[in-house]
């Protein structure tokens, strides 16, 4: 399994990859950390004549706001993101689901970007991004644009992305005080695509009652797929066992799964149930 | 004997070399203006080839040759029939050999259909992609039943049917023993495909050396004489001419057998043709759809037992996926049908199986072959039995255990060694005894309540299996001592990680008083002893081991005569010891056996009639027939009842193989068995369409047990030897992977109570997806 | 074909100059240019870990990275560990544990291993399995593997 020939430029500015990128269009791609493209190319799968490597051009710093908001590089590898202590510190379940991810020798090439670029709905990124209301930064030779991540992801392997345009960074909102959040999967070996995966973030006012909620899976549909009804519903409520029970009930009746190899689309309609629940637990008590 | 060295963990002698990266494998060998070849395989399961246009692969830069069927002149010809099926009266045996490229009709997916030969991979790969077949597709033979129908279109044109082979083997009268059961069990199970993925996959690099005249191969195979003397056939040459090496091979399972693989035959061909060095390594995607695989079967079985629960006779009749061709013949089914027997006291059996051809990848042994489905099938029966009677799962095996005093026991089919099938030697009840010690079966009732109080579901499995091993036909060993002191040994199999040059090593040193360091063993060089079958069957401790054995006593005794005419006393009054010969009590009397070796390879002048040089030997062993292994394994595991994810909390494995010769070594042959069982159990599935396309082919999505999913597992033995061979030893090779499919659906059926909710498993590979569906079948 | 290039890869120390097409594998780079095979190849879709090699100190695969990318990077293969007559403490481990037996995934779990024992010197077993679930052995069932790199572990830390 040997990939099909291609040209290869490796520029060491963004400027200089977008402008080979609005150049060579469609026969083009970004070679990011390469972990999921190479494999395609290897299968030939994926024939890039083309390939623009985004190695050289930086794009890799986190930086944490000061207030409790994350911007990721595109380039940032999960290994920095994941030893991040600013992100661990804000964004826990970036930490939680990352460790999730493939294997270490994976996460110490894959790139956040790369990986929400390529859009797999099976991936736990994308989920993560919906569930913490990502703000995705795209740049072309034609300037800059903003978009959540809920419009990013546009349909399987497809996102908002133009021809010319690549992902710059990620930007996190902060989580608002008493936030719990957690990620769960369920995979058939640790580091494999989930059969089903669920991000629950929940936040409660002094009181205890729940002000917010938001609630994304992976593996559940054609895009990473959010479970809207089941978070508003979750709202208002003091998140009782029985609130909890009846929202996760609501993310097995919002997904969309579409099956697998490994698992039959009623048996991760049933998983995501019963992950939402547990992961729903987790997050209520970390919001204590 | 001075100093013992069978039985010791002694550390393997091929680690340094294959832990600093040295060791050479077939992908390392790198010769000046090698060349390197690519399959375009066929995307059908079944189709009718149309047309093959090569002229846009001819004309790309780099490529060497582009080889279709008919390119192939009178080379081309169905493969060899590997195994001949043992004579079974009334038997039906159609045998359809794979070809070296498809001519007029492909037969499955990933069948060869071009080679391309070129400068590099990448270009041999480029030009892959520019040939075009127009292929007219066919309605494949794909489910087995429906093979079966007189609607189904045959997979071979020139055959009635789809019927490969049809055998019915009989020991005592099943009928009568059924007419007089107090209780008749029966079900229907089914076993599916699965790939043995040894992390190396095939390859083969063949060079011409013109003016020697010389065809050296590299190739991954388990069985380099075999391929050595079929090579030299087909070509043309002799078999001083062909030189087969398997020199270090990541893993064999079975399919590194001699297969007679389309691309071992056709690479030394363009070799010899191009009088240039010809290299092929099959990649990940090839391997799931070119190197053979195991495992569809379908049974109807029924158990009859008296009312205390003693069995009176078992009738099976299975279907088995033999693929599209047939070149191994009848072993695994012949050994489904006998294993299924087991350890137990069958007094009446009736089992016919039909082998069917499908438009699949061709079916051939991969660890276990067939005996995990017999085992399967028997083990389930006795755990429904058990319910119905009331008995303990335990009590209900070993009240039909053959008994000690029964041995040799006959089973009367034939076995895949052509003899009727006879255990050798056994001591069943220690082993399912230990093993229900080790698991805690006593305490389990307890344990799983209070478990389950926690909600926590917690289940047990004990499950029992034979292993027939130590098959013939025989095994050649040639040992030497150097004028260095240091000792060689020659044999004929090849090794894919089994510690051969250790084990056999032990073997030679025990005899000769040397330092198991001292002894370089040599395997899978046809120049340096070709006489032999291979590696397969958990043979080559026994045959190979025995042949070694044999090699070193004679080496031994002309150790002793030589140095008794040196010292000029009774050879009873020396000590061979230390690697040097010395007279009993009088130590400065004392030679070293490389000096030794010297004297026995007489100067001009020394040399007396009948004087045969060197302290050698050449040794051979065929057993009478195979040794049969047996053991038990047991488990508790944890199940989540919502999700299906399971966790193995113990497994305990007693096994009984006989003599020992390595106990380090022997740990790791059952411990890696069970590993590929509980894949095959639980983790990996081949997920084919109904059309024949494989869904699965990587390794993202054929999963591979991982460190995480295998667990820590105590393996105890019991020593049983076998009368068949001096060492008393029997094979351990497959035994770790035989039992575990039964293990797990018991002991899942355990954890979540199924029998009382009216659930039975009946089919491995399982899943957490399929265990949910089974059950919630209304889901 | 697509534009050769020149490359130099520094490996084990040792700089390696060649003209490589772009899509040349680092994988095919270490074992067929610069004629280190103990880098062995198992799936080149980043899934078994055999071909796992250290790049400017990661343990990552070979197989997906192209070879043009290592310019100007540190590569560590199997061959820098020690030689067949003085094994490092991690391959003695391995020798006395028997972690290993056909030997072909071994190269990538040395190379994983020794970047893990490098920040985890007192690892629990469980920690030692996570580690490893990213290699595939076919052989071994890991036992062999997971105790060779705990006695491992205790010899470093000359427990």
């Amino acid at each position: 399994m040997k990939p099909a020939p291609f040209d290869w430029h490796a520029p060491d500015s963004v400027a200089e990859a977008l402008a080979l990128k609005a150049q060579h269009g469609e026969a083009a791609r970004f070679l990011a950390g390469g972990q999921s493209l190479v494999p395609a190319m290897n299968f030939r799968v994926s024939q890039p004549a083309v390939l623009v490597d985004l190695n050289r051009v930086g794009l890799e710093a986190i930086e944490a706001g000061t207030d409790g908001s994350l911007t990721i590089g595109a380039m940032a590898r999960y290994v920095a993101i994941e030893r991040h202590a600013g992100a661990a510190g804000s964004h826990p379940i970036l930490t939680e689901a990352l460790r999730e991810v493939a294997h270490p020798q994976i996460r110490n090439r894959g790139t956040l970007g790369g990986n929400l670029s390529h859009a797999d709905p099976a991936s736990e990124m994308p989920a993560v991004m919906l569930a913490l209301n990502a703000r995705l930064r795209l740049r072309s030779a034609r300037g800059m644009r903003e978009v959540a991540a809920a419009d990013f992801f546009v349909g399987p392997l497809t996102t908002a992305l133009a021809a010319d345009e690549m992902l710059e960074a990620i930007h996190l909102p902060a989580l608002p005080a008493r936030t719990g959040t957690a990620w769960l999967e369920i995979a058939r070996r640790r580091g494999d695509y989930a059969m089903m995966g669920v991000a629950a973030v929940i936040s409660r006012d002094a009181a205890g009652r729940c002000i917010g909620a938001r609630i994304a899976c992976c593996s559940a549909g054609p895009t990473p797929m959010a479970a809207p009804l089941a978070a508003a519903a979750l709202v208002g409520t003091m998140l009782s066992d029985a609130d909890l029970d009846a929202a996760a009930e609501a993310v097995r009746k919002e997904v969309a799964p579409t099956g697998s190899v490994q698992a039959s689309p009623a048996y991760q309609r049933h998983l995501a149930g019963v992950i939402a629940q547990r992961a729903l637990l987790m997050a209520r008590e970390r919001a204590a | 004997m001075e100093t013992r060295q069978i039985g010791r963990p002694v550390t393997r002698n091929e680690d340094p070399r294959l832990l600093t990266g040295r060791a050479l494998f077939v992908d390392d060998v790198e010769l000046p203006g090698l060349l390197h070849a690519a399959f375009l395989r066929s995307p059908h399961a079944r189709a009718r080839i149309l047309s093959i246009d090569t002229a846009a692969a001819k004309a790309r830069a780099g490529v060497v040759a582009v080889i279709t069927a008919e390119d192939l002149g009178d080379y081309w010809q169905p493969g060899p029939l590997l195994v001949p099926p043992p004579p079974i009266k009334g038997m039906t045996f159609r045998q359809r050999c794979q070809v070296p490229l498809a001519k007029g009709e492909v037969r499955h997916v990933g069948e060869p259909v071009v080679m391309v030969v070129a400068e590099s991979r990448y270009v041999a790969e480029d030009a892959v992609g520019d040939i075009e077949v127009e292929y007219e597709a066919l309605p494949p033979v794909i489910a087995l039943e429906a093979a079966l129908s007189p609607e189904s279109p045959r997979v071979h044109a020139d055959l009635p049917d789809n019927i490969a082979a049809e055998v019915r083997q009989t020991k005592g009268d099943y009928a009568a023993a059924r007419a007089k059961a107090a209780h008749i069990i029966r079900r229907r199970f089914t076993y599916d495909r699965g790939a043995s993925n040894p992390m190396e996959t095939r390859g083969i690099v063949a060079d011409w050396d013109h003016k020697a005249e010389k065809l050296t191969v590299w190739d991954t195979t388990q069985a380099p004489v075999f391929i050595r003397n079929g090579l030299a056939a087909m070509l043309g040459l002799s078999e001083r001419q062909v030189r087969v090496v398997a020199p270090f091979i990541g893993g064999g399972f079975g399919p590194k057998m001699m297969m007679f693989y389309p691309e071992e035959v056709l690479v030394p061909w363009i070799a010899l043709r191009l009088d240039r060095p010809v290299k092929w390594i099959e990649d990940r995607l090839e391997h799931f759809c070119a190197t053979t695989q195991e495992r569809s079967q379908i049974h109807e079985a029924e158990l009859a037992l008296d009312g205390a629960g003693k069995i009176l006779g078992v009738r099976d009749a299975f279907l088995m996926d033999t693929g599209a061709y047939n070149p191994y013949g009848l072993t695994v089914p012949l050994n489904s049908q006998c294993t299924l027997l087991n350890c137990y006291d069958v007094p009446a059996y009736d089992s016919t199986f039909r082998a069917i051809y499908t438009n699949r990848t061709l079916v051939t042994p991969y660890r276990g072959a067939g005996r995990q489905h017999g085992i399967f099938v028997m083990e389930r029966l006795l755990d429904a039995a058990a319910r119905e009677l009331g008995l303990d799962r335990a009590e209900i095996r070993r009240r039909n255990l053959i008994p000690a005093s029964a041995f040799p026991y006959h089973n009367e089919v034939i076995y895949q060694d052509f003899a009727p099938l006879t255990y050798d030697s056994g001591n069943y009840a220690p082993i399912l005894d230990k093993a229900l010690d080790a698991i805690g079966h006593a305490g389990f009732a307890a344990e799983k309540a209070a478990a389950r109080a926690e909600g926590r579901h917690l289940g047990l499995g004990i499950v029992c299996y034979v292993e027939g091993t130590g098959i013939g036909p025989y095994e050649g060993a040639r040992v030497r001592v150097q004028a260095s002191g240091k000792v060689t040994m020659a044999t004929g199999v090849g090794t894919q990680g089994q510690g051969h040059f250790t084990a056999f090593a032990q073997v030679v040193a025990e005899q000769l008083g040397v330092d198991v360091r001292d002894v370089e063993v040599t395997t899978g060089d046809t120049d340096v002893f070709d006489w032999g079958a291979g590696t397969f069957a958990s043979r080559g401790a026994v045959v190979t081991g025995s042949a070694a054995h044999g090699a070193a006593v004679e080496v031994r005794a002309k150790i002793l005569r030589t140095a008794a005419e040196h010292f000029e006393c009774a050879e009873a009054d020396l000590v061979v010891e230390g690697g040097a010969v010395s007279l009993a009590g009088v130590p400065e009397k004392r030679i070293t056996l490389g000096a030794l070796a010297g004297l026995a390879n007489p100067m001009r002048g020394a040399v007396k009639p009948g004087t045969v040089p060197g302290l050698e030997a050449t040794s051979y062993f065929g057993p009478q027939m195979g040794a049969t292994a047996a053991g038990a394994h047991a488990m508790v595991i944890e199940v989540d009842p919502r999700t299906m994810q399971i966790r193995v909390l113990r497994y305990v494995v007693v096994h009984d193989c006989g003599t020992v010769l390595n106990p380090l070594i022997l740990a790791g042959q059952v411990q890696g068995g069970v590993a590929q069982g509980i894949g095959n159990a639980f983790f990996e599935q081949l997920a084919w369409t109904e059309d024949g396309q494989l869904l699965n082919a990587s390794l993202a999505d054929y999963l591979l047990p991982t460190a995480l999913d295998v667990p820590r597992m105590d393996v105890l033995h019991t020593e049983t030897p076998s009368p068949l061979n001096p060492l008393g030893t029997k094979g351990a090779g497959e035994g770790g992977a035989i039992p575990v499919g039964a293990l797990y659906a018991q002991a899942i059926e355990d954890a979540l109570d199924l029998p009382a909710r009216g659930i039975e498993i009946a089919e491995i590979p399982l899943s957490p997806s399929r265990l949910w569906e089974i059950c919630n079948p209304s889901a | 074909m697509t534009r050769p290039l020149q490359v130099t890869i520094r490996i084990n120390g040792s700089d390696y100059t060649r003209e490589v097409e772009p899509r040349l594998l680092l994988s095919d780079f270490i074992r067929h240019e610069a004629g280190l095979t103990g880098t062995h190849v198992g799936c080149e879709h980043g899934v078994c870990g055999a071909c796992t090699i250290r790049l400017d100190g990661a343990p990552v695969r070979s197989c997906l990275v192209f070879a043009v990318q290592a310019q100007g990077h540190d590569v560590r293969t199997v061959e820098s560990l020690g030689e067949p007559g003085s094994l490092s403490v991690l391959q003695q481990a391995f020798r006395d544990a028997h972690g290993l037996q056909c030997g072909y995934c071994t190269p990538g779990i040395l190379m994983t291993v020794s970047a893990f024992l490098e920040e985890n010197a007192d690892p629990s077993e469980e920690a030692v399995r996570h580690a490893l679930s990213g290699n595939l052995c076919r052989c071994t069932g890991y036992q062999g593997i997971v105790d060779a790199v705990l006695l491992a572990a205790r010899r470093m830390r000359g427990a």
